[in-house]
């Protein structure tokens, strides 16, 4: 594509289908303990 | 829904419902602003002076195919279809716990949430017992889940050091019997640390949160020791010495922004160039009016400081220098799944703390308000009714969640942070709205900013 680059794929409707395992880490234990950004986790899967 | 925005140079539109991220051209991005709630089926012959005083005709159709090829294979005007998802949350097995083994600190930090470390209940500090029968509680919560994770949080935890090693024996002496994974971090103000520390938090703990605000003069305004000195000089040799001997295992420097640093991007680029790569910068919370609380009027200061940060972390990232900004950090290829976006943290539900007495709360920022009691890990019962509360509350059942585009990236808002300042759990703080959704614009302005030139012409 000329006009247009994609950053980052169209990943939500799959990952609702593979993803739900629960493994991962709770975003709140990560860094912050105060605050809400959880897209920064990582999948346990990957 | 489509969120576009240009900064710092880049067109960006965000897809909501794909959760595709593009960056555009001018023409594309003018004209995506123009059919924001969807395309047309063709160009349309006339268009506003705008466009057409700017972009040849030829080259508008050229665009308009590109924005209609992403529109049909799903990246573009996506359905936000995913609420079905969000009605079919139930509760779920514990498997994260903040274990307060110490309600006590040795600093006096004004903007401290826990009332310098007490969280007003006086100092207590947890026993050997009651933190085994924490971990207890946990595997017998866990159902099915393998990985536990325990944060030893405070006050300062290595106020209670015996407890912290002896939880982690515990633990470690169970997990294969159980089949449990145990992954410990702690969260430390570093006043306490020594060789023998350092050791065994570099050998036992996956993450490690080290309290450490930025500049010195920064630092020590707030992060004072009993006799009203600042604690800087202490602790910046032993982080650094205890980042330096990690071995590449995971850690944040991490500190708190007020009223009074604005100019907090110095404090990022400070802790940058004193050696460390990880680090977390965060908008102070309280909920009590002080002189150096966080208010409206100091969003566009803080929006233009996140600005700078993001050109700052872009130019060190092409000169080949590593620096990770927690809240800048997307993770493209590895990305939480969407029923984990829908409700985020998952306090109360996934994720509890655990007072030195044994009190089970939602998540240590629930601390010491007694209507959000769950429970104790001596007792069987716990407060299903308040469990399920938080285990629905999620990014649908959060009205003003429901309609916005950055909804999946921060699941709703800190579910304590919106009680403190709103009330409820399910009424989001709209300053803290503010700042993430300006910080999300810059994580994905930089994402475009550092993609390979070849992917950037393709």
């Amino acid at each position: 594509m000329k006009h247009v680059t994609t950053v980052k794929k169209a990943s939500l409707k799959q990952s609702a289908k593979t993803g739900g395992c629960g493994e991962c880490q709770a975003s709140c234990q990560s860094a912050c303990k105060t605050s809400c950004t959880v897209a920064n986790q990582k999948c346990e899967k990957h | 829904m489509v969120h576009t925005y240009q900064l710092n140079g880049y067109f960006i539109a965000v897809d909501t419902g794909s959760g595709a991220v593009h960056k555009l051209d001018e023409c594309s991005f003018e004209l995506l602003n123009l059919f924001k709630d969807g395309l047309p089926r063709r160009l349309p012959p006339v268009l506003p002076s705008n466009l057409t005083e700017k972009f040849e005709r030829e080259l508008l159709e050229e665009a308009f195919g590109e924005l209609g090829s992403l529109s049909e294979n799903g990246s573009l005007f996506a359905a936000d279809d995913h609420s079905a998802f969000a009605c079919s949350l139930k509760l779920s097995p514990v498997k994260s716990m903040c274990l307060n083994v110490a309600h006590a600190c040795n600093l006096r930090c004004d903007y401290c949430f826990a009332s310098q470390g007490d969280f007003g209940g006086g100092i207590k500090l947890m026993t050997a017992e009651t933190a085994s029968r924490a971990i207890d509680f946990m595997v017998k919560e866990s159902g099915e889940r393998h990985n536990l994770e325990v944060d030893f949080f405070g006050g300062e935890p290595l106020m209670n050091f015996d407890v912290v090693k002896n939880t982690v024996l515990y633990a470690r002496s169970i997990e294969k019997t159980k089949q449990k994974n145990f992954r410990f971090t702690i969260t430390t103000n570093g006043m306490l640390l020594d060789d023998e520390k350092i050791s065994f938090i570099n050998k036992e703990m996956s993450n490690v949160v080290l309290s450490i605000d930025g500049r010195k003069e920064v630092h020590d305004r707030f992060r004072t020791c009993a006799d009203g000195s600042g604690s800087y000089e202490r602790i910046m040799p032993l982080f650094q010495k205890l980042v330096r001997e990690r071995g590449g295992k995971d850690y944040y420097v991490r500190g708190t922004f007020t009223r009074k640093n604005l100019d907090f991007s110095a404090d990022v680029l400070h802790l940058y160039e004193a050696g460390f790569e990880q680090i977390s910068i965060e908008p102070a919370v309280s909920a009590q009016v002080t002189d150096y609380s966080i208010d409206e009027s100091c969003l566009p200061r803080i929006f233009d400081e996140y600005e700078i940060l993001a050109r700052e972390i872009i130019q060190i990232r092409r000169g080949g220098g590593h620096i990770n900004y927690f809240h800048f950090m997307i993770e493209p290829d590895s990305e939480p799944c969407l029923l984990k976006r829908l409700r985020g943290c998952s306090c109360g539900n996934e994720y509890v703390a655990v007072t030195p007495e044994g009190d089970i709360y939602p998540c240590h920022q629930f601390v010491g308000i007694d209507s959000f009691v769950i429970g104790n890990i001596s007792k069987d019962e716990l407060n299903t009714a308040l469990r399920e509360k938080f285990a629905t509350a999620n990014v649908f059942s959060k009205e003003r969640c429901s309609s916005c585009w950055a909804k999946y990236y921060c699941s709703g808002g800190c579910n304590a942070n919106n009680y403190a300042f709103c009330g409820s759990i399910t009424q989001p703080h709209p300053i803290s709205c503010e700042m993430e959704k300006k910080r999300l614009e810059c994580a994905f302005m930089i994402q475009a900013a550092l993609m390979p030139a070849d992917i950037q012409d393709g």
